[in-house]
């Protein structure tokens, strides 16, 4: 069953969302060997997921797919990246084999994703994130006539719900933590970000009629061996709903740990970058994401100077660094907008399950007063999310700081790591062809 | 040409659409994909393949992670116990 | 800063600085046991967590078999976070030379009172599926347990403050001397004796004690229950654990209770790092999977390293340091602290007060090394 390959690239991007894919255009069109690697089986990353299928009318990722067309990139889906065996090569793995990836220059565009806070209920089936439901149903999950709750914090809750009513949801409810006072001044700051504005009503023309309640949060999902109802706290009191799913995600978390297996400098669990996207690593870069969470126009501009680097195109990746600025401020108040509310703290109740690969409850966790105490003594982030989910919670819960990464950056068979297999003499593929 | 297949889900036969993972099909059988270390019924929650609530056996290979698997004609999936 | 008089000062609460403070303060000393971490973040979290009787010489076979015993008779007592498990030992023949060490392993534990059994290569197949075709058999230790050190350190621990001991947690110990220690913070812990019980930094605090660091890897799979039954062990690990100068790996894989597989062993000197070495972490797993080729294809959730704390004899340096009245050493168990942590404290209680030991000490004293700390 399993197959073994070789790749060598001047540019190998890890990570085929908007980011990923405008480095990898941008340093191919430069003329360097570029490769792009992806655990998904098409590109598109989170937000821009199964558009190149369905023709999407969002100009931005159909302009950039077309750029994508016409350039020469071996790109890598189904494959995961999973270690970093020695300086200037990555494994990675896939369904049917194993993959090592020898690059020059290497550009980390790993995404986010949604951070999970634990309340009562959390854990039941159809419980997911708000874009963990969009995903699902565009991979095949029917949502006609469902009816979804979609809360947490974050844009992505109006996107999700915008989406979900388009496919026939019906949608009850929005809550989003942040308070009325916020969203307002966000609001109003959108306006200095034309883009944004058309976006924004576009979408309030998606989501009109939809009841949305700010300051208001799930308070516990409820269900026999399925999500039935969702409680939620609205203006002090408490209203439950009958519903099929519950989306529900807490605004985003940078996926640093491959560039923190790699060596790169973190703070506050994102990617330190200089202004041509370098890390403190030489020759590798980060962009999108993993740098501060700042939406997908942030991500294009930063993927686009992260190719130019890493092509040796500093000249014209400078071209783009007040385009960055503008987007970095819109990432700020973001930041400032959607900040998590202290009541979330007081949502797990002493039996709620805070590890799900664990099953560790939120009592169990307050014995302890370290990650790693917590992990060595209960097993909390010990599963095979790697503490992806648990995480971001007890840093928020406790204000931990998650433990040091080690390889397989994430899970990966056994016998993939031992890496490439000495005996066999495989001729080596250069990338260059798609 | 059909745009649909059919798996099976704990032995019941699942019709979806071709292009849908695996997680999916799980869901619209109504199956918990995998059942956690205390015994709670379990289904997908992140959707992009980090959580690893969505693990299932697929063709006999358990803790597949079934939100990043197409399903393919004939599949064989099954709640990871 | 404030300064604490004490009985004893422990440092270190790994498992045996925890074994040692709960022996000691049963018999009413006043104890404190200080460590940088977490209970049981050293050694003790990244060992395999064996109870195990070796043969490697009498004095290792008295001291592991004598744990071994005071691990049954605790048993009933530890909370389940322990799970301890007595899923027994399997020393595994790949060939007829093996077999041969395997009936005279059988000859040696049962002269002792060791309860095993010689395993054909039918019987072994049976009690292991999944090792591949083609092994001579085996001898089957059932006594052996498994349980998870961190937790059973932190029983220890627990049960040692019931008894009135204290605990220091985020202190790095900086100085050991007559009057007790000093920590990283200023702060100095007056104590009459201090046990020097840091595994694998010990010679850091007590120099010219003979302590080397000895590397190893290990890999958790995610679970696959009934996979395997027994630990399992290859008698090349014997060669690899006698070697003192190269690195070496063994197949070494342990059930836990959760159905998860730890698969391991390695052994390196001189590797003063803890990043994952790519070309010994290959050769162990190589090694796995020429014993149980299913290892391949299952999904590893985590690697790690850790330092076992080694000394030039193979055996542990329980007692009092020659030449310094006041202190004790508790430490250099390399691959073998959590089983033999219940014996090394109940023989340190005893060195402390003044008591007979249960067991002859001799080979375990930090003086039968005299002529290296002649040097210091």
């Amino acid at each position: 069953m399993n197959s073994y390959s070789q790749e060598r690239f001047d540019v190998l991007v890890v990570g085929a969302g908007p980011a990923g894919i405008a480095a990898a255009v941008c340093a191919a069109e430069s003329g360097a060997r570029v490769g792009i690697v992806d655990d998904n089986f098409a590109p598109g990353g989170q937000i821009w997921r199964g558009e190149l299928a369905t023709h999407s009318d969002s100009t931005e990722s159909s302009r950039w797919y077309g750029r994508l067309k016409n350039v020469e990139i071996k790109a890598l889906h189904g494959n995961r990246v999973f270690h970093q065996p020695e300086p200037g090569v990555l494994l990675a793995e896939s369904v049917a084999g194993l993959s090592e990836l020898k690059y020059r220059n290497l550009v980390l565009a790993t995404g986010a994703r949604e951070r999970f806070l634990p309340f009562p209920g959390w854990t039941l089936p159809n419980v997911m994130g708000a874009g963990g439901l969009q995903a699902l149903v565009k991979s095949g999950l029917p949502i006609r006539g469902k009816r979804v709750v979609v809360a947490g914090t974050g844009p992505l809750l109006l996107a999700v719900a915008s989406y979900l009513r388009k496919h026939g949801a019906e949608i009850p409810l929005i809550c989003e933590q942040a308070p009325w006072s916020k969203l307002v001044r966000f609001g109003l700051a959108l306006t200095r970000f034309p883009q944004k504005i058309g976006q924004g009503l576009r979408l309030r023309q998606d989501i009109s009629g939809i009841p949305f309640s700010a300051g208001s949060w799930p308070v516990a999902a409820n269900g026999k061996n399925a999500l039935q109802e969702v409680t939620i706290s609205r203006a002090g009191k408490q209203q439950t709903i009958h519903c099929d799913y519950l989306a529900c995600g807490f605004h985003l978390v940078p996926n640093s740990e491959l560039p923190a297996l790699l060596g790169c400098k973190t703070c506050n669990g994102s990617v330190q970058v200089n202004e041509l996207q370098e890390t403190t690593v030489e020759g590798i870069f980060c962009a999108g994401e993993p740098t501060g969470i700042g939406g997908v126009e942030l991500a294009l501009v930063e993927g686009q100077i992260a190719g130019l680097s890493a092509a040796k195109r500093n000249s014209e990746a400078q071209v783009l660094f007040s385009r960055r600025e503008k987007y970095r401020r819109f990432a700020r108040m973001m930041d400032e907008t959607f900040c998590l509310r202290p009541e979330l703290k007081k949502l797990a109740s002493a039996d709620t399950l805070v590890c799900r690969c664990e099953d560790v409850s939120y009592a169990r966790l307050q014995e302890h007063c370290s990650w790693r105490g917590a992990k060595l003594h209960t097993r909390c982030g010990m599963g095979s999310c790697q503490g992806r989910i648990c995480g971001p919670a007890t840093q928020f819960l406790f204000k931990w700081n998650p433990d040091s990464v080690r390889p397989p950056v994430f899970p990966a068979r056994v016998e993939s790591l031992i890496g490439p297999p000495a005996e066999q003499s495989i001729p080596v593929v250069t990338g260059g062809h798609q | 040409m059909s745009n649909e297949l059919t798996v099976r889900v704990n032995g019941r036969q699942v019709s979806i659409s071709v292009g849908a993972t695996v997680a999916a099909a799980m869901m619209i059988a109504g199956q918990p994909c995998r059942t956690s270390v205390t015994g709670e019924p379990r289904g997908p929650l992140c959707g992009m393949g980090i959580c690893y609530e969505c693990r299932a056996v697929v063709n006999g290979i358990p803790h597949s992670r079934t939100c990043q698997m197409l399903c393919e004609p004939e599949m064989d999936i099954r709640s990871d116990e | 800063m404030r300064k604490e008089a004490y009985d004893v000062v422990i440092v270190g609460a790994g498992i045996v600085g925890a074994a040692c403070a709960d022996a000691l303060a049963e018999r009413g000393l006043r104890v404190v046991v200080v460590d940088y971490g977490v209970v049981g973040s050293g050694a003790t979290a990244a060992g395999m967590g064996h109870i195990v009787v070796m043969d490697d010489s009498d004095a290792q076979f008295a001291l592991t078999n004598y744990s071994q015993r005071l691990w049954r008779e605790l048993r009933p007592e530890l909370p389940e976070d322990v799970e301890y498990e007595q899923s027994g030992t399997i020393w595994v023949a790949a060939d007829a030379e093996e077999m041969a060490e395997v009936f005279r392993k059988r000859d040696y534990y049962q002269r002792r009172g060791v309860s095993v059994e010689v395993l054909d290569a039918n019987q072994l197949k049976e009690a292991e599926p999944n090792l591949r075709d083609g092994m001579m058999g085996g001898l089957l230790v059932p006594g052996d347990a498994v349980l998870y050190p961190p937790c059973a350190a932190r029983f220890l621990i627990r049960r040692a403050q019931q008894r009135g001991a204290k605990v220091k947690l985020g202190a790095t110990v900086t100085e050991i001397s007559e009057k007790g220690i000093r920590a990283s913070d200023g702060q100095e812990i007056a104590a009459d004796i201090v046990v020097n019980a840091a595994g694998a930094n010990a010679a850091e605090l007590t120099p010219g004690i003979e302590i080397k660091k000895r590397k190893g890897h290990l890999v958790i799979t995610d679970r696959y229950p009934g996979f395997l039954r027994h630990q399992l062990v290859e008698l090349g690990y014997l060669k690899s654990a006698h070697s003192v100068t190269s690195d070496s790996v063994a197949f070494n894989v342990q059930p836990r209770q959760t159905g998860q597989i730890l698969i391991g062993s390695s052994r390196q000197y001189g590797a003063e790092h803890k990043k994952v070495d790519q070309g010994i972490l290959a050769k162990m797993i190589r090694r796995a999977q020429e014993y149980m080729p299913a290892l391949g294809s299952m999904s590893a959730v985590r690697v790690w390293t850790g330092f076992r704390a080694a000394t030039p004899d193979k055996l542990p340096l329980i007692g009092p340091f020659p030449g310094k009245k006041s202190l004790f050493l508790a430490t250099g168990h390399e691959g073998l602290g959590i089983t033999t942590s219940l014996g090394t404290a109940k023989i340190l209680a005893a060195q402390v007060t003044g008591a007979k030991p249960e067991i002859p000490v001799e080979p375990y004293l930090p003086s039968r090394l005299a002529q290296e700390y002649a040097r210091v």
